[in-house]
């Protein structure tokens, strides 16, 4: 039973999509399959994380193949986790859709296209396998595409196109790198991958390959210097799918690093942890610098996520297990402030009428509950203590004093410090500052139902953010579970290939002598 | 659209043919080269023809069904196709193990035999037909 | 053979590249075309060229006879043809639509999504009239 529950993460969207788009024109219908939908995959992360945590890493193969011959997919803490937060982000963004939505937007497929994106990163999450990872990439890079465009601005196809075409080359690297591997190995099975890589004698072969997998991840994630097409796009869509791309799209670029460069290119990390690192810290200081440098709210929130996404690479780089735990907690508390963060964008846009900085004000004066609200993804950001944003910044400061790497702790702080800076001044001028022209209207202007859907997801990602900063140790034995099998993949190939020798080799073109004419 | 009598005459011996031909493709996927995704083209592309000749109003109607319920329909018999694995003999299977029927003669020969995959290539099929007419038809209405 | 195949590619790369720099949106997306492509040859290459039956199992033989083609890249291949097609030709409706609502090609005079100053804004390259014949 528990190869069901290991690809229920990509079954129950799926179902969810083909069964929203099979109710097309009843949009209050899609509502409800798309919430249900949501709510059950969140059912289904939880039991999963409870069975990884019981159990162990737990394999799947699909249709029955043995690895490496077909499909396999697996749950460790890490896949286990994301999904997890990934069905808590589909739930709060399915909720903010209920109030905030264009109908027109909704008309033209808004829940089934949502729906497929979900299963396009949650089978990212759970596959163990290169080409089928390359596959549910497309999905979501095709759903997310429609997602951009739906609705159609001006605004918005201008950014669409940015989008897709840096996307585009990205997915093209990205099949070229899993091309060579193939040549390379033979093999497309992660874990078998593992295996034969490390008999590979041309290391340099294998290093170039890997610097073309972080080309091609890199441009997901938005690192530097490959994050133009961000802060081009993220800010165009509606409120909804801002939330859920700044939340999750990026953060699946970071989890194909995180998993590539702990399980498979392992051999020469002197030269690709190292190069990271440098990215990290580029990363950080651009996303950070570009976020000062805005004064429309949600292009600065653009920025911020384009400068965390350097401190998940940074964990990463530094390759120890304690970092790579900081880097899990960090993606973690990253995915649900992001969410919250643009979703209290678009509602303090609904009660200013801007999203300039510069023409918003007053919200401390008309909804002071809701400034609490928004109060606490803010500071958590900006990394105040006890909220999740401290915890993750403190671990990975830890990690990175401890292998005395000290240049990209002291840009990380000056990174925080900078980031600090930023949500004192979106604090001054969206709450504290009287609005320049009208008086803005509190939240009780809104229509109930609507208030409640807008409100409600706010309220729990924060209370999430909250959660975790005050019960940061268990959130932490977590991570450090995924971090420990992350620098150990013995048992994720055991769990995956079974024990005793690995099989052998599927390919017959590698051979290709005596059949040649 | 074009107004040619010519075109809309053939349209209308070859569009029978053309279906027959898709479903016997995507029977023929069964067992040897054929299959969902190439007999849902050649239907994609004998819808496309009556779009063509006759335009596209006249291609909907002959459709049917909406075509993005097609493919709403197409996804969710290749899920069910999975799903079958469940209830297998021997306990859940994995997603997507194939199941099969199959009858035999009476001197003990496999006759005749069907399984999942069949179902999974007939979501394809639809997914297929579906999503290129839904793309026809976008294409079609802007002119 | 695999020489020729890795010229082929190399040429079919440096051709992408060449059109991806350009600031012309439709020449971009020729040159992703042109990528996509010579990423399906790379792993037709890497797959090994061998000349060999196709990988059918006959109806009366349990296992494949001995020279036949891998069928692994041609699978991959298949699949990524499938999804090139499909993004492709999104992107091209998303860049025709983006010529009819920013009336331009050129990415440097798109800044609805990043507004500038209209003093910074480059002036029009002349091509845009032109490219729409092309298309």
């Amino acid at each position: 039973m528990s190869a069901w529950l290991v690809v229920s993460p990509i079954l129950v969207p799926l179902a969810t999509a083909a069964l929203c788009a099979l109710a097309w024109g009843r949009v209050p219908l899609q509502r409800i399959i798309s919430l249900a939908g949501s709510v059950t995959l969140f059912v289904c992360g939880a039991l999963l994380l409870a069975h990884v945590g019981a159990n162990g890493i737990t394999a799947a193969q699909m249709s029955d193949w043995p690895a490496p011959f077909g499909i396999t997919l697996v749950a460790d803490h890490l896949a286990a986790v994301m999904v997890l937060i990934a069905a808590v982000m589909a739930v709060a963004v399915a909720i903010y859709a209920f109030g905030d939505i264009a109908p027109e937007r909704e008309r033209f497929g808004f829940h089934p296209v949502f729906q497929t994106l979900m299963v396009g990163v949650c089978g990212s999450f759970i596959t163990g396998d290169l080409f089928n990872l390359y596959v549910w990439f497309e999905v979501m890079l095709i759903s997310s595409f429609m997602l951009l465009a739906l609705g159609g601005t001006r605004e918005q196809i201008d950014g669409a196109i940015k989008y897709a075409a840096l996307n585009l080359i990205a997915t093209a690297s990205f099949l070229m790198a899993v091309a060579l591997l193939y040549g390379l190995t033979g093999t497309l099975n992660m874990a078998d991958l593992a295996l034969r890589l490390r008999e590979v004698e041309q290391t340099g072969v294998v290093t170039t390959v890997a610097v073309l997998f972080i080309i091609a991840f890199g441009m997901k994630a938005a690192v530097f210097p490959l994050f133009f097409w961000l802060p081009a796009s993220y800010h165009t869509p509606a409120i909804p799918v801002q939330a859920i791309f700044a939340g999750l799209l990026t953060k699946v670029g970071v989890y194909a690093l995180l998993r590539t460069f702990t399980l498979i290119f392992v051999g020469d990390t002197a030269w690709t942890h190292g190069l990271m690192l440098w990215i990290a810290g580029l990363t950080m200081l651009a996303g950070v610098l570009g976020s000062l440098a805005v004064t429309d709210l949600r292009r600065a929130f653009s920025w911020q996520v384009v400068a965390h996404i350097g401190y998940m690479i940074m964990g990463l780089a530094l390759y120890t297990p304690l970092a790579i735990a900081g880097a899990v907690f960090y993606l973690v508390h990253d995915i649900v402030v992001k969410t919250n963060l643009f979703l209290g964008a678009g509602l303090a846009r609904r009660l200013t009428g801007h999203d300039d900085l510069r023409s918003m004000g007053g919200l401390f004066k008309a909804t002071p509950l809701l400034a609490v609200v928004m109060f606490v993804p803010l500071a958590s950001l900006a990394g105040f203590p006890p909220l999740s944003g401290f915890w993750s910044k403190l671990v990975l400061l830890q990690a990175s004093l401890e292998k005395e790497a000290y240049v990209i702790a002291a840009v990380s702080l000056i990174v925080g410090l900078l980031t600090m800076w930023l949500v004192g001044r979106i604090w001054a001028e969206l709450f504290w500052k009287a609005h320049p022209v009208a008086d803005p209207q509190g939240t009780a202007a809104i229509a109930p139902g609507t208030r409640f859907a807008l409100v409600a997801p706010l309220v729990l990602l924060s209370a999430m953010t909250v959660a975790i900063g005050l019960f940061a140790e268990p959130v932490m034995q977590v991570a450090a579970a995924a971090a420990t099998e992350l620098m150990d993949p013995a048992p994720y190939i055991e769990a995956v290939l079974g024990k005793g020798e690995p099989p052998p080799t599927a390919v017959v073109g590698l051979e290709p002598a005596e059949v040649r004419p | 659209m074009m107004h040619s009598l010519i075109l809309q005459t053939a349209t209308r011996m070859l569009i029978a043919l053309m279906l027959v031909f898709a479903l016997f493709i995507l029977w023929r996927g069964h067992n040897e080269p054929g299959g969902g995704f190439i007999g849902g083209l050649i239907a994609a592309v004998a819808f496309a023809l009556h779009g063509l000749a006759f335009g596209a109003k006249e291609m909907r109607k002959l459709l049917i069904a909406d075509p993005r319920t097609i493919i709403a329909a197409g996804l969710a018999t290749a899920v069910v196709s999975g799903l079958f694995a469940l209830f297998k003999d021997g306990g859940p299977l994995p997603f997507m193990t194939g199941a099969w029927y199959i009858t035999y003669t009476e001197t003990g020969e496999k006759g005749f035999a069907i399984g999942t995959p069949v179902l999974f290539d007939v979501g394809v099929f639809l997914v297929v037909v579906g999503g290129i007419v839904a793309m026809v038809q976008s294409l079609m209405e802007e002119h | 053979m695999e020489i020729v195949m890795a010229f082929v590619i190399g040429i079919m790369v440096a051709g992408s590249v060449y059109l991806l720099l350009s600031r012309n949106l439709l020449r971009v997306l020729f040159g992703v075309i042109l990528l996509s492509n010579a990423v399906n040859l790379v792993i037709l290459t890497v797959g090994g060229l061998t000349l060999g039956l196709p990988p059918l199992i006959g109806p009366e033989a349990k296992v494949l006879e001995a020279p036949y083609s891998n069928p692994l890249p041609q699978a991959l291949i298949l699949t990524a043809i499938v999804i090139g097609f499909g993004l492709l030709s999104f992107a091209l409706v998303l860049v025709y639509r983006g010529y009819q609502e920013l009336g331009t090609l050129d990415s440097d005079r798109m800044r609805v999504a990043e507004p500038c100053d209209p003093a910074e804004m480059p002036a029009p390259v002349g091509e845009p009239a032109k490219t729409r014949e092309a298309a």
